[in-house]
């Protein structure tokens, strides 16, 4: 069915796809690394290695390290509920896990802190108690699962569902419990599917930046992740700080993409 | 509307669906497109219609060289494995898709889609959606969906092979009345040796990309070009450079000189023939269909040592395929 | 990511159940772990919004400038849904029906928006079209900004909801309809695009819900200026300024979209699993924007309520 009238339409169609997405995607990209390194590897690199630097890059790290496998061991708990077992409440609790995709993070960071600030409903007792969640290093760590709770319930999902229950029923005429079921033979067949999750996870908690903005306060040095040393560094004015950071969090990102890609691929196999 | 393929050539990457293939299918015509998966059936039915390119060769419609014309413009019907219903309209809108876009007016359309429907025997059904119609029904829909814009050449690629035994045997039927009534010249693609016979008025046998031989089913299976086609129209078993159809296998139980031993391993019943396994003094396992009534009068048993004797016989002078017509082993003259 | 639902019927007590005491515990950890994380947080939220009584409520949402920042906010945001509604599906058929040198990195650049922190994006779009822009094109502190913005952070959306669609699209009912008659563009405007139709809606409602709260991408390039001002940009200055009710109450106008924008894609994948071609086919498989509703899950555990 081909004709110089399709393939012109095809030409067509690639411009403007492909130049749309260069245009919007790729040039602004290739320009950070461009402008990053205009005056070498210095700059950049002695920002991001100044302690704040570091700081920002440890603590963020820090936040993937407590909420990614916090939420990937609910996220296939979850799974498997909303699979394996029909219960009313299913629909509901698939509600609540989308709430993360489609809220403003400034809300998501609010409502945290209206619930933990010293007015909010918890804040004063947990004060008493010792415990402090704003302006530190906790309050981070919710506002960090809160946006990232999806991820991995999502994609394992659809993989468990396509795994069916037979290899499951085939292990427990074997004889098999359900622990050693579900790690020797459910877990296994799902895995490429729970990585693919715990990859979305870590992108979005090292990404996150309105509500931990609004819950961290952002103190140099204390409570700043590598995104809010970016804001900072460009509302003082230090463009090596604000591109060698965002230069460091763009190649996370593409990192990210590639790992997508690769586990995509066993996903699919 | 006659059709014409001449030297058709096409291949995908390294394999070559088509290889210099010819064919001549009359006006009006119910033709067969017969062979195993992979021996460019569906390819060349493609290609007539538009939805393949050719590398080399070209098709005709009626004299006409159409093959630079786009499938739009071919007058085609096309019929698929898996109907290929818009499954986000009504059966009417479906059936009326092709007058819709040539801007027939509501009323006419709707007269036509009517009497369509009646004619595959939907009636009644032309608000639901396909999907909620059974596969039988689907393919009847097809059908009218093709058939509403009064083609020139109805195609259909083995249009019965994703329904249950019993609904293929019945739409079968079904195409032979409808092509009776209509008269379109129709080819259809199957890898069913028996549908195709039952069908269609001539089969062209098609293997790797090649025609092995083109006829009527009787011209095929008396006088088949090689041991391909051969096999393909029937059973059949193979005594050295021989090839015999096993109702051509007589079973008796004394020797003579045209007879060749073998032990009976296996009497198995199907229906009103029985088939009866042997193994020959050489370990060669022959099979040979005998009536009920036959098998009583031998009183075979397993194990029983009994003699065959082949009533005709064909070889093909050990060529390959595609060669000439083998030559057939008369009956010895008494 | 996708994959279809198989509703076999299974026998109860078939399959893998949580370990442990059974399903209870695990279900009660889970919606503790679900109601200490979002939901008690979002109810603090509605407390304080409505803390003064409907009518501050209403004065919040209604004053001049949370009402510029709204009107900015979802005119943009509708704005770049229709472009990226175009742009996606076009991107997207490029990928599934295309064939060129680099598709697959393409693809894969794709999910760049969704990898990358917004304030990066910010950033990036700032290098390129503000102040100090090799081509030219200065967008700072503007209103198109805002759209720009967004238009970066929405796109995968769309892409990523159309392409499954396409993917498992029978491409035999377009040879079907050309061998009718029917020409390229009519294929696509009658065959193909309704059938792409619930993908495309799905990833519209979520883009647009995305676009709404958008706030990293946005700050950075668009500043907060009363002109430039997206509604998220407000709320933290309100947060900043200390008026929390107001904060409160134009976060909770957010949040009501938000949750509209989710019961709409749930209606959309609930409706196109009723146009499902095979009815075995999983309901709404291909739209993986987000998960099915929970009845659609579990086709294979059996009823907890019956033990």
């Amino acid at each position: 069915m081909r004709s110089a009238s399709s393939s012109r339409s095809r030409w067509g169609l690639r411009t403007l796809g492909l130049g749309y997405l260069a245009l919007l995607l790729l040039a602004p990209l290739v320009l950070l690394f461009y402008k990053t390194f205009e005056h070498g590897l210095a700059p950049p690199l002695d920002a991001i290695t100044s302690p704040d630097g570091l700081h920002a890059l440890k603590l963020s790290l820090l936040m993937v390290a407590i909420a990614v496998p916090l939420n990937t061991i609910f996220g296939v708990g979850c799974a498997l509920l909303l699979v394996r077992h029909r219960w009313k409440g299913n629909a509901v609790i698939d509600s609540v896990i989308n709430l993360p995709f489609a809220i403003s993070p400034v809300v998501i960071g609010l409502s945290l802190f209206l619930l933990y600030g010293t007015k909010g409903w918890l804040g004063p007792d947990l004060a008493e108690a010792g415990i402090e969640i704003l302006f530190s290093v906790p309050g981070m760590v919710l506002a960090s699962i809160f946006v990232s709770v999806p991820f991995v319930v999502r994609e394992t999902v659809p993989v468990l569902q396509e795994i069916g229950t037979e290899q499951e029923q085939a292990a427990t005429t074997l004889g098999a419990n359900a622990w050693q079921t579900f790690w020797r033979i459910t877990l296994p067949s799902i895995r490429w599917g729970v990585a693919y999750g715990v990859v979305l996870t870590t992108a979005r908690v090292l990404g996150e930046f309105g509500a931990v903005s609004i819950v961290s306060g952002s103190r140099s040095g204390e409570t700043e992740t590598l995104p809010l040393f970016v804001q900072k560094a460009f509302d003082n004015f230090e463009p090596a700080g604000a591109y060698g950071a965002s230069v460091l969090l763009a190649l996370l990102a593409l990192s990210t993409l590639l790992a997508m890609n690769v586990l995509k691929r066993k996903e699919d196999a | 509307m006659g059709i014409t393929v001449e030297g058709a050539s096409k291949r995908f990457g390294d394999f070559q669906a088509l290889n210099d293939v010819s064919i001549e299918v009359p006006n009006g015509s119910l033709t067969a497109l017969l062979g195993p998966s992979g021996s460019g059936k569906s390819t060349l039915l493609r290609a007539i219609a538009g939805l393949e390119s050719l590398d080399g060769g070209r098709v005709l419609i009626d004299g006409e060289d159409v093959s630079a014309k786009p499938v739009q413009k071919r007058e085609v019907g096309f019929v698929f494995q898996h109907y290929a219903a818009f499954k986000h309209m009504t059966v009417f809108e479906n059936v009326g898709f092709g007058l819709k876009i040539r801007k027939w007016d509501k009323a006419k359309v709707a007269d036509r889609v009517h009497e369509l429907l009646q004619l595959v025997q939907l009636n009644g059904l032309a608000d639901r959606y396909p999907s909620q119609l059974s596969g039988g029904q689907r393919q009847r829909m097809a059908l009218a969906r093709a058939l509403a814009v009064e083609p020139q050449v109805l195609l259909l690629d083995e249009p019965f092979g994703a329904l249950d035994a019993k609904v293929r045997k019945d739409l079968r039927t079904w195409l032979r009345h409808l092509h009776e009534e209509m008269h379109v010249t129709t080819i259809f693609v199957t890898h069913d040796q028996e549908e195709a016979m039952d069908v269609a008025g001539q089969l062209v046998v098609m293997n790797e990309g090649r025609v092995e031989q083109s006829g009527t089913a009787d011209e095929l299976y008396e006088n088949p070009a090689n041991e391909f086609v051969m096999s393909f129209v029937g059973e059949v078993n193979r005594l050295g450079e021989d090839y015999v159809r096993p109702h051509d296998m007589e079973v008796v139980l004394e020797a003579d000189e045209r007879t060749q031993e073998g032990m009976v391993q296996r009497i198995v019943a199907l229906g009103f023939e029985i088939r009866v396994e042997f193994v020959l003094a050489d370990g060669a396992e022959i099979w040979a269909q005998l009536t009920r009534l036959e098998l009583q009068r031998l009183e075979l048993r397993e194990g029983q040592i009994a003699y065959l004797r082949p009533i005709q016989t064909k070889s093909f002078n050990g060529s390959s395929p595609s060669s000439d017509h083998g030559a057939s082993t008369p009956p010895v003259a008494l | 990511m996708e994959a279809s639902a198989q509703s076999r019927p299974v026998s109860p007590r078939a399959g893998l159940r949580l370990p442990g005491v059974g399903a209870g515990l695990g279900r009660g950890t889970i919606v503790l772990y679900l109601s200490v994380i979002v939901l008690l947080p979002l109810a603090a939220l509605a407390s304080k919004a409505f803390e003064g009584g409907l009518s501050t409520f209403w004065s919040q949402v209604t004053s001049p400038q949370a009402l510029r920042s709204l009107e900015l906010t979802v005119g943009a945001s509708l704005i770049v849904v229709l472009i990226n509604g175009v742009f996606g599906t076009i991107i997207a058929w490029l990928l599934v029906r295309d064939n060129f040198p680099g598709k697959s990195a393409v693809n894969a650049v794709i999910d760049l928006p969704f990898a990358l922190p917004t304030i990066v994006a910010s950033l990036i779009l700032i290098e390129l079209y503000g102040v100090k822009s090799p081509i030219g094109i200065n967008l700072s502190l503007s209103r198109p900004a805002v759209v720009v913005a967004l238009l970066f952070v929405t796109l995968p959306f769309v892409v990523r909801a159309v392409q499954p669609l396409l993917i498992e699209m029978d491409r035999e009912m377009e040879e079907a309809a050309a061998s009718l008659g029917a020409s390229g563009f009519t294929i696509f405007r009658r065959i193909v695009f309704p059938n792409l139709l619930p993908g495309l809606a799905a990833g519209v409602a979520l883009a647009f819900a995305r676009a709404l709260g958008e706030y990293g991408s946005v700050l950075l390039f668009a500043g907060g200026l009363p002109n430039t001002q997206v509604s998220s940009v407000f709320i933290r200055q309100q947060i900043e300024s200390g008026n929390e009710t107001g904060a409160a109450a134009v976060s909770v106008v957010l949040l009501l979209a938000a949750l509209v924008m989710l019961a709409l894609i749930r209606l959309i994948q609930h409706w196109s699993s009723k146009h499902e071609r095979s009815p075995g086919a999983g309901a709404g498989a291909g739209l993986t924007v987000m998960p099915m509703s929970g009845e659609d899950y579990s086709a294979e555990g059996d009823d907890d309520e019956k033990r």
